[in-house]
């Protein structure tokens, strides 16, 4: 019939050309570090895709990778050098040509460099290149720096590497392969993306079991087997009760414990003497247990001593030591620590924690792997089999964002212990060069005396204590850093506290700065707690000279966030597509558990603006200040081809530089090795990593592990290749828990010896986030969390056109239940208020949530016309910042002090302590269908207008469509 | 209207999707990488309207719904993925006035010529699945074209030869094949696990199968719900009797 069709011809162009061009190079829309493939057609970007090859991904790609393309072209792109003209914050600027800026930035740290280092506050963001940061502030001679850790996960990073010399996600990973029984602890949704994606995956299709432990059912959670909806910061009673239950029924593996880990070490008990709780030691420092064997004490050490766990010895003082096994096993099976105290801590049901032991059991002893592979262990025995105890965990932000993450870390890592199931087949794999010793043996530097006009510090800035020694601070016990790490109020803050520096800037304690100068971090935005104060403490002027209160502020950032306009001088950095960049194992490694891994970035495509690469703009100001590392001896720069310069030349030590791969002349040797000029070359050709696979037997027990051992000490990952032995029971916490006592030379002030005595425990220990103390959760009854959407990176999504369609704005989260208990529906406003704060939002009901939680995504809110998007952009009118009602500091105390809001031990930002009330908004509070609260909109900037109101990227590409186009099918 | 093409008979491809909603954690990563490689591909481009502001809304083929089922604890968190399913009864060609709309007899796969495609919209209306897009930037419907693009592309290496949906998955959660082929891995999976057509009752016969979510493993081993570690029997709970189990221990290092 008329009108009716049958395979009409279209041609279409079966095997178009992708581009004309395909680069590799490493993904840096989130922290994963996954390897891709940039086609180019035209020097456009065609397509990102994953590149198989690749050790991280294998092929896969995330959504932000693939938004890429609309990254690099992202209209908040900076363009220029830029001096503030207007007021700081009006976001006022004049561009100015590099050789400027760089002279006035270098002009005033010369000056401050001559005068007192320490004025330099020098802190970067999710900076990937913390090798070169740190060795830069190192060489400046200022103890103030850090990265983001501090208000990331320190707390995993610091539990990890105090206790078994390693830790998650860069650190160590599950054995997804053979795993059985796989628990998840509090990990976001973004969290390690691709690699976790891969492994549920793998782990699902072999039939294992997932648990997820966490408040909110979305993301990784939504695909577990089992999700405990557990309430916020109790994860540690939690998993102390499983510690209890498995005790009880003695299902722990024993012999792992006296092998690998400090269980039989004497601990010495002699209340109120200067080393009680410390280990009983024999002349030369060594650790001592009882060794049945021959009766008395041996050097705990050695291989072959048949250690007492259980019973009190005398020492050859006469005073007596008990195993620490003993003392862990005293205090975990009390019923304290039982399930019943830990379900009404936790709302976990006590049946419910009582079974989970059971299946732990289960799945470590009744299904134990036993492989067919010889190995050696650190003494020189050979063994002829791989045992496997097939439970593996996985923690992040949702333990490590709690004042009392630190312990709650330990406590998974005990149970590990117990179970016997670190390094091992189907357990928690260390990844290379993981483990290091617990805990590494990195001082920080910047003591009195440490600091010294034009002179490097004598030492990195950050590190690990392991007693009041180590400290910073001076003979009053105040701070010497202006975060207040590793002072008497964060001792153990491996990371730094980045969270306090504006704060204690603006405050000028503990002593007044002259120069902020930060990288990559959205510090007047989501990155920092106390939002709106923080953004009057950037514009605060002194009363009487009308200065600021932060004299200089200089920012250097690739995008128009909503930092700039805080800056005085804003030094553009490139997109990751324009960029060199290494991914070294100085710094956060890639690294699988069967191997060491490294990468690089190279520029696939040129800039077409005025900007330059951070790291080279850095080297640049370390040469024209003179820094010994960055400068010849007759002055000229060292690195004058910038960072790529220095990726292929620097060495930390000799044959240790940045890259691991193809070092020697000749580009031969892997590990170490003379400097290959040929360097990047290789890399290159290689797709931008390089990667080594360990032999069969070194690929478990590495802790212990003789041809792993040796490898590390010959990579120089660690000093020696002696046995790693866990810390179940950690001293160093016990010395600053003494010295809060009253003993040794270097105690903590009257005011905060309280504090460290009760924190400072040496067994992981469960109390109250520090914000619900005081019973505030009667006042505020909701624990408030964040996380961000799995297509989103911090605050980078929304200025991705691609990116933001996925989310325009963020809603607050509640139970369904128990909003409609409290007369809430679904879409009404509502203020979320703190003992801070308070701001208005829309909520959204849902199942998967924990009665007593409300959570948001926390990348999308926006302030009005940052990241150059319109000013009424749902981001800023209907998304929201929770940071607002989270204070930087806790309340005060009855001396009126107040402590920073920060685990007491590590400094970690306790971003999810959060309590708050919430209550219904009526119309007329603030601006109806509008969140609050609103900031004036900054203005626009950028030499790129905004595109035309329609994108069509991709339009260039489109094939022919030629009817008569024979080759095409 | 436009025809269908004949019966599907035996050795005759239907290429299409299996998606499984046991391992999709909702990352968006296929609608993402659907948009960048579409974008500069057979369908180029896939417009963004208002890209930069207050109501940013762009063409893509593949879509992410994310929803609760079930009430409490019980309740699962869905990650949906959706785009078109290659129907072979498809409404959305039958209903065409211009012969624009297209299912391909040699792979069943459903494109629309652009060149013929009027814009009248009659395809969205008629799709019961809501797997159309329309680019009122160009007039034309547009839709995923299963990457007909990459299929056949002999300028890719062989495994490559995926839809760009299946090749960038972190979950594995995507699978391509020829559905008409009892023996092809697609069809395997499909029957291992029990994939699901998706709405079978409206009759439209979609080639693309979803897999439902594994059995949960709840309360698992030997003793299920309730079960939990018998503590040693002889010895007290409390005081340091609790220790006795462990002293005469031989342990060695």
């Amino acid at each position: 019939m008329p009108g009716d069709f049958l395979n009409p011809e279209e041609r279409i162009d079966l095997s178009p050309e992708i581009g004309d061009e395909t680069k590799t190079t490493t993904c840096y829309m989130c922290a994963c570090r996954c390897g891709i493939k940039v086609h180019l057609r035209d020097g456009q970007i065609r397509y990102i895709e994953g590149n198989k090859d690749h050790p991280v991904n294998k092929g896969v790609l995330c959504g932000k990778g693939s938004a890429g393309i609309m990254q690099h072209y992202s209209p908040a792109r900076l363009t220029k050098p830029l001096k503030r003209k207007g007021p700081r914050g009006s976001g006022e600027f004049e561009e100015i040509e590099w050789d400027e800026a760089l002279k006035i930035v270098s002009a005033r740290l010369a000056k401050i460099r001559a005068e007192d280092p320490r004025k330099l506050a020098f802190f970067t963001g999710r900076d990937q290149s913390q090798a070169l940061t740190g060795w830069w502030a190192s060489q400046f001679g200022t103890p103030n720096h850090a990265a983001h850790g501090g208000f990331c996960s320190v707390n995993m990073a610091a539990a990890g590497l105090y206790t078994i010399g390693g830790s998650f996600w860069e650190f160590g990973e599950p054995d997804w392969e053979r795993t059985e029984y796989f628990m998840m602890f509090g990990v976001a949704e973004d969290h390690d993306s691709n690699p976790i994606k891969m492994g549920l995956s793998t782990l699902k299709e072999r039939g294992a079991k997932f648990v997820s432990i966490n408040p909110v059912k979305t993301g990784y959670s939504a695909i577990a087997d089992e999700w405990i909806g557990i309430k916020p910061g109790t994860d540690g009673a939690f998993v102390m009760a499983l510690i209890h239950e498995l005790l009880h029924a003695d299902k722990i593996d024993l012999d792992y414990l006296v092998r690998y880990t400090n269980a039989p070490w004497l601990v010495i008990r002699d209340p109120g003497a200067a080393d009680d709780g410390l280990f009983a030691r024999g002349a030369d420092g060594e650790p001592l247990c009882w060794d049945n064997n021959t009766g008395q004490v041996a050097d705990a050490r050695l291989a072959g001593v048949a250690p007492k766990v259980i019973g009190e010895v005398t020492l050859d003082d006469g005073r007596t030591a008990v195993p620490a096994f003993q003392l862990m096993a005293d205090r975990y099976m009390d019923t304290n620590y039982g399930p019943e105290v830990a379900a009404l801590r936790s709302g976990v049901p006590a049946h419910h924690i009582r079974r989970i032991a059971a299946e732990l059991a289960e799945a470590a002893f009744d299904k134990e792997i036993v492989l067919d592979v010889e190995w050696t262990d650190w003494a020189g025995r050979t063994q002829d089999k791989m045992i496997g105890r097939p439970v593996a965990m996985h923690a992040m932000r949702g333990i490590s964002a709690h004042s009392n993450g630190f312990h709650t870390c330990r406590a998974i890592h005990v149970l590990q212990m117990l179970l016997g199931t670190i390094d091992v087949p189907g357990g928690f794999r260390f990844k290379p060069p993981f483990p290091r010793p617990c805990p590494p043996p990195q001082k920080p530097a910047g003591k009195p005396g440490q600091v010294q006009p034009d002179t490097p510090l004598p030492g990195p800035p950050l590190g690990f204590p392991t007693g009041p020694e180590d400290l910073l601070v001076d003979a009053d016990g105040t701070a010497q850093r202006i975060d207040k790490a590793y002072s008497w109020e964060a001792p153990v803050s491996a990371h730094g506290l980045m969270h306090m520096v504006i704060t204690n800037a603006w405050k000028g304690d503990p002593y007044p700065i002259d120069t902020l100068f930060m990288f990559m971090a959205n510090m007047s935005w989501n990155s920092s707690m106390n939002t709106s104060g923080v953004i009057d403490m950037l514009t605060d002027r002194d009363a009487e000279t009308d200065d600021y209160k932060i004299p200089f502020i200089v920012y250097s950032d690739a995008y128009w966030s909503e930092t700039v306009p805080y800056a005085d001088i804003v030094l553009p950095d490139t997109t990751y597509l324009e960029r060199w960049d290494c991914i070294s194992l100085l710094d956060r490694p890639i690294c699988s558990a069967d191997g060491p891994a490294d990468a690089i970035r190279q520029p696939v495509v040129q800039p077409d603006r005025d900007v330059r690469a951070f790291q080279s703009v850095m080297l640049d100001l370390g040469a024209r200040l003179g820094l010994p590392g960055m400068t010849n001896e007759d002055g000229t720069p060292k690195f004058p081809g910038g960072y790529p310069d220095y990726l292929v030349n620097h060495e930390r030590a000799p044959g240790i530089g940045p890259l691991a791969g193809w070092r020697g002349e000749k580009g031969d040797s892997d590990g170490t090795g003379a400097v290959n000029p040929d360097q990047l070359n290789r890399y290159i050709e290689n797709g931008c990593f390089w990667s080594h696979e360990f032999r069969e037997n070194q690929r478990y027990y590495k802790h212990a592990n003789r041809d792993y051992l040796e490898y590390a000490a010959a990579a120089g990952w660690i000093g020696s290749s002696d046995q790693i032995v866990m810390q179940l029971y950690s001293e160093p916490l016990q010395k600053f828990r003494l010295a809060a006592q009253g003993h040794g030379d270097i105690r903590p002030p009257e005011q905060h010896r309280v504090r460290v005595g009760g924190y400072f425990d040496p067994l992981p220990t469960w109390y109250r986030p520090l914000e619900s103390q005081d019973g505030i959760e009667d006042e505020y009854p909701f624990y408030a969390l964040t996380q961000r959407p799995m297509a989103m990176y911090h605050s980078w999504g929304s200025q991705n056109a691609w990116l933001r369609q996925i989310h325009t704005s963020n809603r607050l989260y509640m139970n369904r239940n128990k909003a409609e208990l409290e007369g809430l529906q679904d879409d009404d406003w509502v203020w979320v208020i703190s003992y801070h704060s308070r701001i208005k939002v829309q909520i959204r009901l849902m199942e998967g949530t924990q009665q007593d939680t409300v959570w948001t995504w926390n990348a999308i809110g926006k302030r009005s016309g940052a990241w150059n998007l319109d000013p009424d952009a749902p981001e800023a009118k209907k998304g929201f910042l929770l940071n607002h009602v989270i204070s930087e500091l806790l309340p005060p105390k009855e001396n009126g002090y107040r402590y920073s809001n920060s685990d007491p031990v590590t400094g970690q930002a306790a971003w999810y302590d959060l309590r708050v009330r919430i209550e219904k908004a009526e119309p007329g509070d603030a601006a109806d269908e509008t969140t609050f609260p609103q900031f004036e909109a900054q203005p626009r900037r950028g030499g790129h207008s905004l595109r035309d109101n329609i994108l069509r990227y991709g339009g260039l590409f489109k094939p022919k469509r030629s009817k008569n186009d024979g080759d095409c099918q | 209207m436009t025809l269908l093409p004949p019966r599907v008979q035996p050795g005759n491809a239907q290429l299409g999707l299996v998606i499984d909603l046991d391992t999709c954690v909702g990352c968006h990563a296929c609608a993402v990488n659907c948009k960048e490689w579409n974008t500069g591909g057979h369908s180029a481009p896939l417009p963004d309207h208002d890209p930069y502001g207050a109501d940013p809304n762009g063409v893509w083929f593949n879509r992410i719904h994310t929803f609760e089922a079930g009430e409490g604890t019980a309740s699962r968190t869905v990650h949906f993925p959706r785009s078109c399913l290659h129907c072979e009864d498809a409404a959305c060609v039958s209903v065409c006035p211009t012969g624009a709309s297209y299912k391909r007899e040699e792979d069943g796969i459903v494109l629309v010529n652009e060149d013929a495609c009027i814009g009248c919209k009659l395809c969205s209306w008629a799709c019961p699945y809501g797997a159309r897009e329309y680019d009122t930037d160009a007039g034309v419907m547009k839709k995923c074209t299963l990457c007909i693009d990459r299929i056949y592309n002999e300028n890719l290496a062989e495994e490559d030869r995926v839809p760009a949906c299946v090749s960038t998955c972190p979950a594995s959660a995507r699978h391509f094949g020829d559905l008409n082929d009892p023996d092809s891995e697609v069809s395997q999976l499909v029957s291992e696990r029990g994939g699901k057509e998706l709405m079978p009752e409206l009759g439209y016969k979609p080639v693309n199968r979803y897999l439902p979510p594994r059995a949960a493993k709840k309360e698992q081993g030997p003793s299920g719900v309730g079960a939990s570690l018998p503590p040693l029997a002889d010895l007290a709970p409390d005081g340091d009797s609790r220790f006795l189990r462990w002293v005469d221990r031989v342990l060695s290092r």
